[in-house]
């Protein structure tokens, strides 16, 4: 059987990502960190979004349960290893995502919007004021851990970062889209879209609307702090900018830049906001007013993204050889 | 024989408005039933109390001797109760394979499965194709389903309810929207299909007095929310009164 387009795409982009640090200044290699954060949470975020059709304003909040967790596991209770920490995250996020679940997703469309967007809002408010226990807005430390043994402390930061951290990194984003490749191919993943394509219908073939709808809310979340943690490990803070509601709104951004009908849409969302925002900042002071212009020519002129662009431009290219 | 669905004193009302009042109807194995009346009768509002959408104001609906309160539309398509819609009801951009699957996943009882690859999947393809073989789709599996034409959504809304295997299958209006020629066809299909699919009963909410007289076993015509006859059709259309209420003056 020939392996489908996205895979062989994957696999070629897999590559050039493991040999980018060895080519690549090393300062773009550590701006490939936040990259694989924000790919990992985009990959779930899109489980609710493109493939559930539930778009929430308010996800940059399970972004913080990530840092925030990984603070408290590494800071107050002196958890050493970030595998450790991180299967913390995940799984504490998914199971605070089931009661903040049970409420959002008895609503769909802009309620559905609102409603994640107050949660985001009143979890950050709570770190902005409990001063006490989240460190307010100096946010809290997270020490340096290991990964597989090896000592961050030990070594360099940017050594590190861009050297074994960076794999590490790659090595759980390709675990982390090759699990949402599963899911989002599973019969699961099917009766999620039947039901973001009409609901009614749906419930009539037997699918459970409200329980999918929540278990995509709740996997978006695991995956969602799996990118918090890498974020919160990397500058060594749990920021309560994390999780300011403009940040949900930049998840969103990077969805839609990337193309989210598109399962790696949100990866080459990720991957280009990254670089357009840093080359954007150093060249311009004006660069949140550029971000803004291109928000709207996206959404005007390319609806489908730069995934759903690649694909036209594919299908052109064959429809061009196949006349000729 | 006990009654697969069956309403006892069943009614509805929405605020001060009384859509249904005092309706006790029971539907055996091997009926086809069609329910007519003229417009705002309470057709549609019988039909999703039959289905577990709404709940009744008074009175009870069974469903093979299990009281369904409380049941909404998923567990009952589990149970085997299937309803295809009046106005076309689809997955816009679902493929026809992928929108008889949904219900296939459903019947074959494998939603949960988060892992495994449904594409791999031979028991859901082969009943997928085997369902879409009796519907005449078989050529169309993989177009997304907002390109078909009228007729086969039309085909393929009732194809997705057949893949639960239900035993009991209601077709609200299953020809509207579609050319008069092409009517007696798509019931034909829609019957053969039901018996190979092994429905035991088949409700059908119709307009058209043709299509009534040649495929129901028995009509229940409804008036202002009530039941003004319960008939087989030979009595039925010997009964001029109830006609004229329910299709208004025939332009004949």
């Amino acid at each position: 059987m020939k392996p489908p387009p996205q895979i062989v795409a994957a696999l070629f982009g897999v590559a050039a990502l493991a040999v980018f640090p060895l080519l690549a200044p090393t300062y773009y290699a550590g701006l490939m960190i936040p990259f694989f954060a924000y790919a990992i949470a985009l990959l779930g975020f899109n489980l609710l979004f493109g493939y559930g059709g539930l778009l929430s304003f308010g996800h940059a909040m399970f972004i913080g349960f990530g840092a925030y967790g990984t603070a408290v596991m590494a800071g107050v209770f002196g958890v050493k290893s970030f595998e450790l920490a991180l299967a913390a995250v995940v799984l504490g996020s998914a199971l605070a995502a089931i009661p903040i679940g049970l409420l959002c997703v008895r609503y769909t469309g802009i309620f559905f919007g609102m409603l994640t967007l107050a949660f985001g809002m009143l979890f950050h408010s709570f770190l902005f004021k409990f001063y006490y226990v989240t460190g307010g807005d100096s946010g809290m430390r997270i020490p340096r851990m290991n990964i597989l043994g090896l000592e961050f402390a030990q070594y360099n930061k940017i050594t590190f970062l861009t050297g074994p951290f960076y794999y590490y990194c790659l090595a759980l984003l390709v675990i982390a889209a090759f699990a949402m490749w599963r899911i989002v191919h599973s019969p699961f993943g099917l009766h999620l879209r039947a039901l973001r394509e009409n609901s009614r219908k749906a419930e009539y073939l037997g699918v459970h609307v409200r329980r999918f709808r929540l278990a995509a809310f709740v996997i978006s979340a695991a995956f969602g702090a799996a990118g918090g943690a890498i974020l919160g490990f990397r500058i060594g803070l749990a920021d309560p900018e994390l999780v300011y509601w403009t940040q949900s709104g930049q998840l969103v951004f990077m969805t839609v830049l990337g193309g989210f009908h598109h399962f790696l849409g949100p990866v080459i969302g990720a991957l280009a906001f990254t670089f357009l925002q840093d080359q954007l900042q150093s060249l311009t002071q004006y660069w949140r007013f550029v971000l803004g212009a291109i928000l709207a020519l996206l959404v005007i002129g390319f609806p489908a993204g730069i995934a759903g662009w690649a694909d036209l431009a594919n299908w052109r290219l064959k429809s061009r050889k196949a006349a000729a | 024989m006990s009654a697969l669905l069956q309403t006892r004193g069943v009614g509805k009302a929405y605020g001060p408005f009384r859509a249904l009042t005092d309706v006790s109807l029971s539907i055996e194995a091997g009926e086809r039933l069609a329910i007519v009346g003229p417009n705002g009768a309470g057709k549609t509002t019988l039909v999703n109390l039959l289905t577990g959408l709404l709940a009744p104001s008074e009175g009870e609906v069974y469903f093979k001797n299990e009281n369904i309160r409380g049941h909404g539309p998923v567990v009952l398509a589990e149970r085997g109760l299937a309803r295809a819609f009046q106005l076309v009801h689809i997955f816009p951009a679902l493929t026809v394979a992928e929108t008889i699957a949904a219900a296939v996943i459903t019947r074959q009882k494998k939603r949960w499965r988060l892992f495994s690859n449904l594409a791999a999947d031979r028991d859901v393809a082969g009943r997928v194709a085997e369902v879409a073989r009796i519907f005449g789709l078989e050529r169309r599996l993989d177009t997304v389903s907002r390109l078909l034409s009228q007729g086969e959504k039309k085909l393929l809304d009732v194809a997705s309810a057949f893949a639960l295997d239900p035993e009991v299958i209601l077709l609200d209006e299953p020809t509207s929207g579609i050319s008069t020629a092409e009517k007696h066809g798509i019931m034909k299909t829609l019957i053969a299909a039901a018996e190979r699919a092994g429905v035991k009963a088949l409700i059908l909410v119709e307009h058209d007095m043709d299509l009534v007289a040649a495929y129901s076993t028995r009509i229940v015509a409804i008036s202002e929310g009530k039941v003004l006859a319960d008939l087989p059709p030979k009595l039925f259309f010997e009964n001029p009164a109830v006609i004229e209420i329910v299709v208004g003056k025939r332009r004949h």
